[in-house]
């Protein structure tokens, strides 16, 4: 099955990060995704920019409305996510644990619909 | 550059429609087929992902070295995302264009961010 | 919470798995049990504040559960001949406990039940935890990293198993004691270990699993007396738990066992694990908890003549791979070897290991690896067994202390 490992965290202290303890984590999640890939478990992953570069967008009665910033103002937000093959969500689960965003945010692990 | 637009939906909607239709989850729809077609063919899609209800997640915290597993979403809210699609835009208002042209923008809300490559 | 609230919560508490241990051996329907005694702990949280504690917890806690449980049972128009054993055998316990005062411990009985063979491997220590010591299903979830909707469903077949396929609560006749004894052992071994995500005890809701692994320990080694093994787990366990003040420095990095300040490690523990060794060997009856505690005994020697005695641990661990067949001796035996005789045999040990598939998301072979191919100097190769290891801890502290080990490649 295919898993969707969602990883929220507070961006504002991601970039409030020392540039050295940046690098550190960025070499942290460069490890993890190899290992991934390494056991054969990597489907995809992509990391987003910080919600200030981006929009939300609606269309309601025919208008489009566009608003600046992330679909809702939390604390945390999400900051990328990985695409992963797993036998069950007890698998998932600890392929989550091991991600360094769990340990400064949130991971949320969801099952996707075979497309 | 490669935007993500991420998908906010009614979940609640969304599992009426599949009760009202019989099924486990409503296939994808006409409208969603014709609007990933169409990116297909403009040479702008990059993938996607369709996800599993919120009622499926699970979420994952390490603290102090110790990790905490919960039931249910990052965050208990009407909309949840519902899935991704990855396209390739120019600018940030290419890809607001496309997001408009998504049938979530019209039930719930896309969320347009740019991916770090 | 007023002071007689918490009075109440600690007397019930303590007495929680023994109360389940005893009606569940009576009854064999450890399900039914939980829920009555559920409901006699919150009228005891309810009257206790006002009423005082009991002379008797127990017998009142009892009480209540068993008259909660036979209203239950008039109510469900449960069999006749079902409802007269049930009512028979919860009449004999409160009769026990009025008589005596006190109730027999059966908490053993309860760990052979839920450590049974017939019970699934993964569901055995998470029944322990929640029955014997009274855990919840959420933070059991945690500390196995699997989904509470999960956890509580692998516990709620569990209990079904031992109601329907009527495995019974005592303690095993000698022809099967060793196997069953083994897989109880197993069980207890693994809810110490899952402690060990927590060195510092800095989350209340984990309780120190650790501890409660000990005090499980000590119960099965005290009720067998002349049995070996559990005298090995316990000793295996108290010398790991010794180092737990050294596993940490002050700024909550991780330090490894050999860097570790042996001032710190905890004398008294380490003293009672050498004395249960002793004992335990004097049974001639080694077996796999005995040997990884002589492994450990032998690491612990640092402290007493400056250094771990290297020789002695590959030995160990040979006899080890031996009987076990487990590749994760076999690691550790490559460690070792690296020791006494240099990197390069332990990384040929390691490679003799290297095919197994199973490995692909093992950690502690990278970081073995990663620190014997530093070793040899082989720099590029340790780079890129360090960046699989790190991708593969769960341990922020454990990833930092690898991270800055690949960082110090050059």
């Amino acid at each position: 099955m295919q898993y969707m490992l969602m990883i929220y965290s507070d961006q504002s202290r991601i970039q409030a990060m020392a540039p050295e303890d940046g690098q550190k984590m960025m070499a942290a999640f460069n490890a993890y995704t190899e290992s991934l890939k390494a056991a054969g478990a990597y489907v995809g992953g992509d990391r987003l920019q910080p919600t200030s570069t981006g929009a939300t967008v609606r269309v309601r009665d025919g208008q489009t409305q566009v608003l600046d910033g992330p679909y809702a103002d939390t604390k945390e937000q999400l900051g990328g996510y990985y695409l992963i093959e797993a036998a069950d969500l007890d698998e998932a689960v600890k392929w989550a644990a091991r991600c360094p965003g769990a340990a400064v945010g949130t991971l949320e692990v969801r099952p996707v619909w075979a497309m | 550059m490669k935007f993500a637009l991420l998908i906010r939906l009614d979940e609640a909607a969304q599992a009426a429609e599949a009760k009202a239709k019989g099924v486990e989850h409503p296939p994808v729809s006409p409208a969603y087929a014709a609007y990933a077609q169409a990116a297909v063919e403009a040479g702008v899609m990059r993938g996607g992902q369709r996800l599993r209800p919120s009622s499926t997640a699970t979420t994952v915290r390490v603290r102090d070295g110790q990790t905490h597993v919960l039931d249910g979403p990052y965050a208990e809210a009407k909309e949840q995302l519902g899935g991704v699609f990855l396209i390739e835009a120019a600018t940030l208002e290419e890809a607001v264009q496309w997001a408009a042209k998504c049938p979530g923008a019209a039930t719930g809300a896309l969320e347009v961010r740019a991916v770090w490559e | 919470m007023t002071p007689a609230h918490t009075a109440a919560a600690q007397a019930a508490r303590s007495g929680y798995g023994k109360l389940l241990a005893y009606l569940a051996a009576q009854t064999r329907d450890l399900a039914e049990a939980e829920d009555a005694l559920a409901d006699a702990f919150a009228k005891a949280l309810d009257a206790w504040p006002r009423t005082g504690v009991p002379a008797s917890p127990e017998a009142w806690l009892l009480t209540a559960a068993r008259n909660r449980w036979l209203d239950g049972l008039r109510r469900k128009r449960v069999r006749s001949d079902a409802r007269d054993h049930l009512t028979l055998a919860l009449d004999e316990a409160q009769a026990q406990a009025e008589t005596h005062h006190d109730i027999p411990d059966q908490r053993l009985r309860l760990i052979f039940a839920c450590a049974h063979p017939a019970i699934a491997p993964p569901a055995r220590a998470p029944m322990i935890l929640q029955t014997v010591l009274g855990f919840d299903a959420k933070a059991i979830a945690s500390a196995f990293l699997v989904a509470p909707a999960a956890m509580a469903q692998r516990l709620v077949r569990a209990k079904a198993k031992i109601r329907d396929a009527g495995i019974p609560f005592a303690i095993p006749e000698r022809a099967d004691l060793a196997e069953r004894l083994d897989a109880a052992l197993d069980a207890v071994y693994t809810v110490f270990t899952r402690g060990w995500g927590d060195p510092l005890g800095a989350d209340p809701e984990s309780r120190g699993l650790a501890e409660e692994a000990i005090w499980l320990g000590r119960l099965i080694a005290q009720v067998l007396p002349d049995e070996p093994e559990p005298k090995g787990l316990l000793a295996l366990m108290l010398h790991a738990h010794a180092r737990r003040a050294a596993r940490r420095d002050l700024g909550g990095r991780f330090v490894p066992l050999d860097a570790q300040d042996v001032s710190l490690w905890d004398r008294p523990m380490l003293h009672e694990a050498e004395a249960l060794i002793h004992q335990a060997a004097a049974a001639g009856r080694p077996a796999r908890f005995q040997l990884e505690a002589a492994i450990q005994s032998a690491h612990a020697a640092r402290a007493f003549t400056g250094q771990a005695d290297w020789a002695a641990v590959v030995i160990l661990y040979d006899g080890l791979v031996a009987m076990t067949g487990s590749v994760v001796a076999a690691i550790n035996r490559a460690v070792a070897l690296s020791r006494s005789e240099g990197p390069a045999q332990g990384l040929a040990a390691l490679d003799a290991v290297a095919e197994d598939p199973r490995l692909a998301d093992y950690q502690p072979y990278w970081a073995a690896r990663a620190d014997l191919l530093a070793r040899t100097g082989d720099k590029a190769a340790a780079a890129a067994a360090y960046d699989r290891a790190i991708g593969l801890e769960f341990d922020p502290a454990l990833r930092d202390f690898l991270q800055e080990r690949r960082a110090g490649l050059g």
